[in-house]
Order: C-alpha cells, then sequence, then structure tokens
C-alpha cells in the first residue's frame, strides 16, 4: 500500500487527527504551565498549601458552626466556610422544593387566577438575575424590617428585626433520647417490613406511610410519657439586641430566601412538566377504574412523573448549590468568602486557593451527578 | 343548527337538531363558571386569591406610585415630600445605569450600536424580513463594527474598557457571550458526540469542569490568576478576559443542550445519510445538525437567558454593570438605603429583556412546529 492509500483510509485518518489534537492541547497546557513558573520564578512565589495549617487565619467570621477564632488556622477557617455553604444548600434545597412543588400543582390548578398568579410567579423568579434577587432581599431585610426595639413579631416567640431573625432555641433534656430511640425503632420497623413487600410497590407505599405516621405517633406518647422533655429558650429583649434563642443573621436569611425564591420558579416549572408528560389515557384508565383522585396522583400519575421530575431536579439542587457562592456579594461568609476571599487576599497564594475552592464545587457536583445517574438507570423504563 | 327547546318534536328519532348550550355554560357567566366558580374549594380559592391580591396590589400601587417621590435632590428630601419610594435615586443616576461613565460627547456611539443591533437581529430572529440575504453579511460584520464604535480607533476617540457600564456593559457581556459561545458549544457538543475517543474525553472534561465550578470562580480567576498563564510581562484587558470567561462557560451548557437535540434525532437519520454516501461533515451540516438545533431551540435560549442573567456577576470582581452602579449610587450618603428601589428598577430591566427572549423562542418553536406539521 502506498503512503497516499493508508491516508486515505477512514481510521488512519483519524488515529492521526486524534494524536495530532491531543499533542496540541498537552503542548498548550505544557506552555501554560510553564509561563506559571516562569511568573512565580519572576515573583518569589512557591506553589503549596502549607499556609493552610502554618498560619493563623486573624479574621473573624460572623457565623460558625464548629469553633473558630480568630487564631484558628486558615484550613478552619475553609471548613467553617465550607460548613456554611453546606447549611445554606441544605435550608435552601428544603424551602424551593416546598415552595416549588406548591407552585408547580397551582400552575396547573383548574382555578384560572390561581393558575395565572402561579405563572405571574414563575416568570418573574425565572427571569430576574439570582444575584440581583439575594440583594433585593438583603436590602429589604437591612432596610425596611425595624429595629429590635420595634421587632416585628409572630406569637411573641419568632422576631424578625433588621439584625437578624431571632427564633426559639430547642433545648433537650435527657428524656428526649427516649423519645428519640422510639422513633428510629419505628422507622427500622418500618424498613424491614417495606423491604418483604418488594414485589409489590404499591403497598409497599402503603406500608412505608403507615409505618411513618404509627412511628411518629409511639415518639408522642414517648414524649408525654418522658414528660415533655423539649424546653424553648425564647429570644428576649435586653438592651440593643434579643438575647437567647437561636439568631439567623440577615445575610443567611437574605441569602437562603433568595436562593429559594429563585430555584423554586424553576422547580415549579419541572414539576408541572413532569406532571404533563403523563399521557391522559393513563389517568382516563385509572378513573374508569374506579379509583378515587387521591389514589389516581399517587399511584399512577406521581411515580411517572417523577422519572421526568428526578434528573432536572436534581440540577436545581445542583445550581443552587453552586449560586451560594455568591454569598460574597452580600458579606455571608461561605468556602469561596473565607477560602476564595479573604484567605486569598491575606496569604496571596490565588493559585492554590482558587484550585481548592473549585476542587470542592467540582467534588460536590460529581456526587451529585453520580446520583442521577443511579437514579436514572433504577427508575428507567426496561426496553428503552 | 340549533331550535328552541318547545318546539314540536316531529323529529324522526336520532335527526333531532342540537339545542344550544345553556345560558350558564356560555359567555362570560360559563367562562366565570368553569374557571374560577367550577367547585366549593374553588370559589373559596378565588376569594382568597383576590383578597390577597386586594391587599398586595393596593400596598404596592401606594408605595410605587401614589406615596412615590420622582425627583428629589436626597433621600432625606424624599422622605420628607412622602412615604412611598424615591424614585429620584433613578432619575438622578439615570445616565450612570445606561451608560456607565461612558464620555458624555461619545453617546452618540452606543446609541448608534444599539439602532445597529436592531437592524442586524432582524434578519436573524425573523426570516421574512425584506433583503434578508444583505442584512445576513451585515449581521455577521455586526460584532466587529460595534467592537470599532465602542473601542473607537481608526478616526474614533478610544474610550477605555473600565468606563463601560450599567446596561451597556450587560448588553456588550450578553451579546459577545452569546455570539462567541453559540458555535463553540456546538463544536463541543460535536466533538462529545464523536467517534474518535481523544476528542470526546477532551470535550467531556472541558464541559463536566466548567458546568461543575461556580461561575464566580472562574471569574475570580480571569481577574485575579489569568496573567499567571501568559508571559511574563503580558498582560490584556480584563473585559475581555471577563468576555472569554463566560463565553467558554455558557458553551459547556449550550453543548449539553445541542448534545440533546443530536441524542434525540432517530438512528435511521444517520443510517440514511450514510447509506446516501454522504461525509461525516456533510451529515453533520445538512442532515444531523439542523434538526438536532430546532430540537434543542428552548434548552439553547434557556441558556442564552441565563448567561444574560449571569452577566451581573461582574460586579462582584468590581466592573460597574447595573448591579455594580446601583450599589456605588447607595453608597453615596445621598442615596443611602433606597436599594429597593434600585434594584427593582434593575430587576424590570432584565425581566423585560428576559422575558422577551423567552417568549421569542416560544414564538419560533411553534413556527418551526407548524412547518414540521405541512
Amino acid at each position: 500500500m502506498t503512503a497516499l492509500a493508508i491516508w486515505r483510509q477512514e481510521s488512519t485518518r483519524f488515529v492521526a487527527l486524534q494524536i495530532g489534537g491531543v499533542l496540541l492541547i498537552f503542548a498548550l497546557i505544557a506552555w501554560l504551565l510553564g509561563n506559571v513558573a516562569a511568573n512565580f520564578a519572576a515573583l518569589d512565589k512557591t506553589f503549596g498549601f502549607g499556609f493552610l495549617w502554618e498560619l493563623p487565619a486573624n479574621y473573624d467570621i460572623n457565623q460558625t458552626l464548629i469553633d473558630y477564632s480568630a487564631q484558628s488556622t486558615h484550613l478552619r477557617a475553609a471548613l467553617v466556610g465550607l460548613l456554611n455553604t453546606f447549611l445554606v444548600a441544605a435550608i435552601g434545597i428544603v424551602l424551593a422544593t416546598i415552595l416549588g412543588f406548591a407552585v408547580g400543582a397551582l400552575r396547573l390548578s383548574e382555578n384560572w387566577l390561581v393558575s395565572r398568579l402561579a405563572s405571574a410567579y414563575v416568570e418573574f423568579t425565572r427571569n430576574t438575575p439570582v444575584l440581583l434577587l439575594i440583594l433585593l432581599w438583603h436590602g429589604i431585610i437591612i432596610n425596611t424590617l425595624p429595629h429590635p426595639r420595634q421587632a416585628l413579631s409572630i406569637a411573641d416567640s419568632v422576631f424578625l428585626t433588621n439584625r437578624g431573625v431571632y427564633v426559639p432555641k430547642p433545648l433537650f433534656e435527657d428524656g428526649f433520647l427516649y423519645v428519640l430511640a422510639v422513633f428510629f425503632a419505628g422507622l427500622g420497623a418500618t424498613w424491614l417490613l417495606c423491604r418483604r413487600q418488594r414485589d409489590t410497590p404499591a403497598r409497599r407505599l402503603s406500608v412505608a406511610v403507615a409505618g411513618v405516621v404509627f412511628s411518629v405517633a409511639l415518639a408522642a406518647i414517648a414524649f408525654f410519657l418522658a414528660g415533655n422533655p423539649i424546653r424553648f429558650e425564647t429570644p428576649a429583649l435586653r438592651g440593643f439586641n434579643y438575647q437567647g434563642g437561636l439568631s439567623l443573621i440577615p445575610e443567611l436569611v437574605a441569602l437562603t430566601w433568595a436562593l429559594a425564591f429563585y430555584t423554586s420558579g424553576f422547580i415549579a416549572e419541572n414539576v408541572r412538566a413532569g406532571i404533563m408528560s403523563v399521557d391522559c389515557g393513563q389517568t382516563d384508565a385509572a378513573r374508569s377504574l374506579g379509583l378515587p383522585r387521591i389514589r389516581i396522583l399517587r399511584l399512577i400519575v406521581l411515580p411517572q412523573a417523577m422519572r421526568v421530575i428526578v434528573p432536572p431536579l436534581t440540577s436545581s439542587y445542583l445550581d443552587l448549590t453552586k449560586n451560594s457562592s455568591l454569598a460574597i456579594a452580600i458579606g455571608y461568609m461561605d468556602l469561596v468568602a473565607t477560602l476564595g476571599g479573604i484567605t486569598l487576599n491575606q496569604t496571596g497564594r490565588e493559585m492554590e486557593a482558587m484550585l481548592l475552592v473549585m476542587a470542592v464545587y467540582l467534588l460536590i457536583s460529581l456526587t451529585i451527578a453520580a446520583f442521577m445517574n443511579w437514579y436514572n438507570n433504577r427508575v428507567r423504563l426496561p426496553g428503552r | 343548527m340549533t331550535v328552541s327547546p318547545d318546539a314540536p318534536h316531529d323529529y324522526p328519532p336520532g335527526q333531532h337538531p342540537s339545542l344550544p348550550p345553556p345560558p350558564t355554560s356560555t359567555g362570560i357567566v360559563g367562562w366565570l363558571r368553569g374557571n374560577l366558580f367550577s367547585s366549593l374549594f374553588s370559589t373559596a380559592l378565588t376569594i382568597v386569591t383576590v383578597w390577597l391580591l386586594w391587599l398586595l396590589i393596593s400596598n404596592l400601587a401606594d408605595w410605587m406610585l401614589f406615596d412615590a417621590v420622582v425627583s428629589a435632590d436626597s433621600q432625606a428630601a424624599c422622605r420628607a415630600l412622602d412615604s412611598g419610594a424615591c424614585w429620584a435615586v433613578i432619575a438622578a443616576r439615570l445616565d450612570q445605569f445606561v451608560y456607565g461613565f461612558y464620555p458624555e460627547p461619545e453617546r452618540w456611539r452606543p446609541n448608534l450600536v444599539f439602532v445597529l443591533l436592531i437592524i442586524a437581529l432582524a434578519p436573524i430572529l425573523y426570516d421574512r424580513t425584506p433583503a434578508r440575504k444583505q442584512l445576513l453579511w451585515f449581521s455577521a460584520a455586526y460584532p466587529f463594527i460595534a467592537g470599532w464604535l465602542i473601542y473607537g480607533g481608526i478616526g474614533l476617540t478610544v474610550v477605555p474598557t473600565g468606563m463601560y457600564g450599567g446596561f451597556l456593559l450587560t448588553m456588550i457581556i450578553g451579546i459577545t457571550g452569546i455570539a462567541a459561545s453559540l458555535p463553540l458549544g456546538i463544536a463541543l457538543a460535536l466533538g462529545r458526540q464523536s467517534d474518535m475517543i481523544a476528542f470526546r474525553i477532551l470535550c467531556t472534561v472541558f464541559i463536566e469542569f466548567a458546568r461543575g465550578v461556580p461561575l464566580i470562580t472562574l471569574l475570580f480567576v480571569a481577574s485575579t490568576m489569568l496573567n499567571y498563564f501568559l508571559p511574563p510581562g503580558t498582560s490584556f484587558d480584563l473585559l475581555v478576559r471577563v468576555l472569554i470567561m463566560v463565553s467558554l462557560f455558557a458553551a459547556a451548557y449550550l453543548a449539553e443542550a445541542v448534545r440533546g437535540g443530536l441524542q434525540a434525532i432517530p438512528r435511521g437519520q444517520y443510517e440514511a445519510a450514510s447509506a446516501l454516501g454522504l461525509s461525516w461533515w456533510a451529515t453533520t451540516r445538512k442532515v444531523t445538525l439542523p434538526q438536532a438545533l430546532k430540537i434543542s431551540i428552548p434548552g439553547i435560549v434557556n441558556v442564552f437567558v441565563g448567561l444574560y442573567k449571569d452577566s451581573t456577576l461582574v460586579v462582584i470582581i468590581g466592573m460597574l454593570d447595573p448591579l455594580g452602579i446601583a450599589r456605588a449610587a447607595l453608597a453615596d450618603a445621598k442615596w443611602n438605603g433606597l436599594s429597593t428601589e434600585t434594584y427593582l428598577f434593575v430587576a424590570l430591566f432584565f425581566f423585560v429583556s428576559c422575558f422577551a427572549m423567552s417568549r421569542y423562542s416560544m414564538w419560533l418553536e411553534r413556527r418551526l412546529a407548524r412547518g414540521e406539521a405541512q
């Protein structure tokens, strides 16, 4: 074979193209890394992560879930930031899911006014930048909520002020352990019973619901037998601010609420699309079998709709988590604001800090993506 | 034909003409009964909603319109005049909200760019534009003309990029990002679907990386670290760096939207094209890509809307987009505490442009679906 004939073969060309492409990319990466090395040498900089545990952070963080002081290391500060990110993400996801499913259901309402209002809500949240919403809600809390002395109170236990939201703090006494033990024993028994019903998903769901209700009831009985082992510490105005209770700083409230508000619009749209994707023949068939409406929804529509709803739902959760990095705009100390913000500025380790921040977010994303693939494979219709 | 119910009934069985629908099921009454008062629950829902809506609208209208102040010198002057919103801050800073710090005598240039934008977009968005073919050439040249007009050089005074701001900056980032990310995203999607494993891996890694990190971290990289990756002593403009990052970021999301479209095309299309002896390039250009793009229009427009909204993030690295201007205005002691007014104004601008984009995509989808049905 002549060289030309070999070149004409598609497979040869493919291999040559790929080798060429990979070499080009590697050359580019080598060039970029070479530049980094040259720049670092010119600036007398080194590369290393030692700063994380060698130097004290020397800055305060306005909300810490674990022990932290300005003398703690940068690593500790980054950890506090990461936990703050998780806190916002967790509360935001729960709120967004509740709001999103509610609005999605309202959009499908037969009542014209209600469905129109729900779609106006969806359009507003989907067509405004999330950063703008964060700043807007933060501004509303800071500028329009009253000073602690004139706090808006709900039932004299929750107080809304421009310094934050104060809610009663639950204090658990020893007896509460029994309540927890009873509750989890109930859940465990339910789980075992559910496993027996593996072949009949519909009955399994009924068993699960009944089991959970039963566990809650048992726990409630245990709660009274143990003599109400929870006390609530209500916040009270002392001096210029509220003391006691659980205080939520305005940044946390604004950020979680804005993120939930923004994401709920996307979730509502997914929920609507998911429910509409179920063929109306399914509902008609169920109706002709004489199933009541609630069971049609529970047994026929929702299981099929969830198949469509869950993948975009997880990516909405992921978006919410990534959007929580905008915390830096209002001074909530999340991972980006601690490690990628103050630590970066203080130590001048841009490269290391940004690499770490990106790696953490990438890890979160890939974990959620792995879950999504697992779920998709599990619920996939056989033969499609 | 309809007849009144009391007419003599001498019709053969089954031949009776239709009776008119009962008056309660037609017209306004019928609509109200069907849509607002169809059941006891629905009626209760309607009443509660109307009441809540009345509370909301009456309070909002008082605040936004009836008790609002449109012109005053400061926040304190506003408060002295009335209790509602103080729109005077918008009026005082309107120029900055639109142009940023673009020098006043040169503002005809952004204005001209905006007018030309409408001419350049018309043939792309509406396929029955007169002289569409010729105008499309203008659309292709538009980014260069616009770049020259805004930045200057060759006969125009140079305006440094640091002076751009406000909605002008949003438009620059949004339009450049959209124009650059579309071809890039399509290339990435094709690469991810390619038979060549090396390209597939490269594209997948890039897409997953860009989708896995928040945009703000990429913007930080653009603003603080990009210079490390260039030969020592070289540097280029911050706006250009941001534009590159935003385009790459959007391209990854776009690639996923296009990939969805490519995967939705039946295998038969590929097989038919290869049976005709079409090369990969011809298959892609004439058979698969047009269909894939059509399917993925909603996804693509969602990415564009997202990119447009995400352009606000540049405020965090210190650029003066509308949010930057808003924050600068709020930092002024004169306009302290008027965050709701300023942010609502910016929100209105974004809402109008994003809403228009999504409505256009719905219209286009319907139009293309009609073509399919014929």
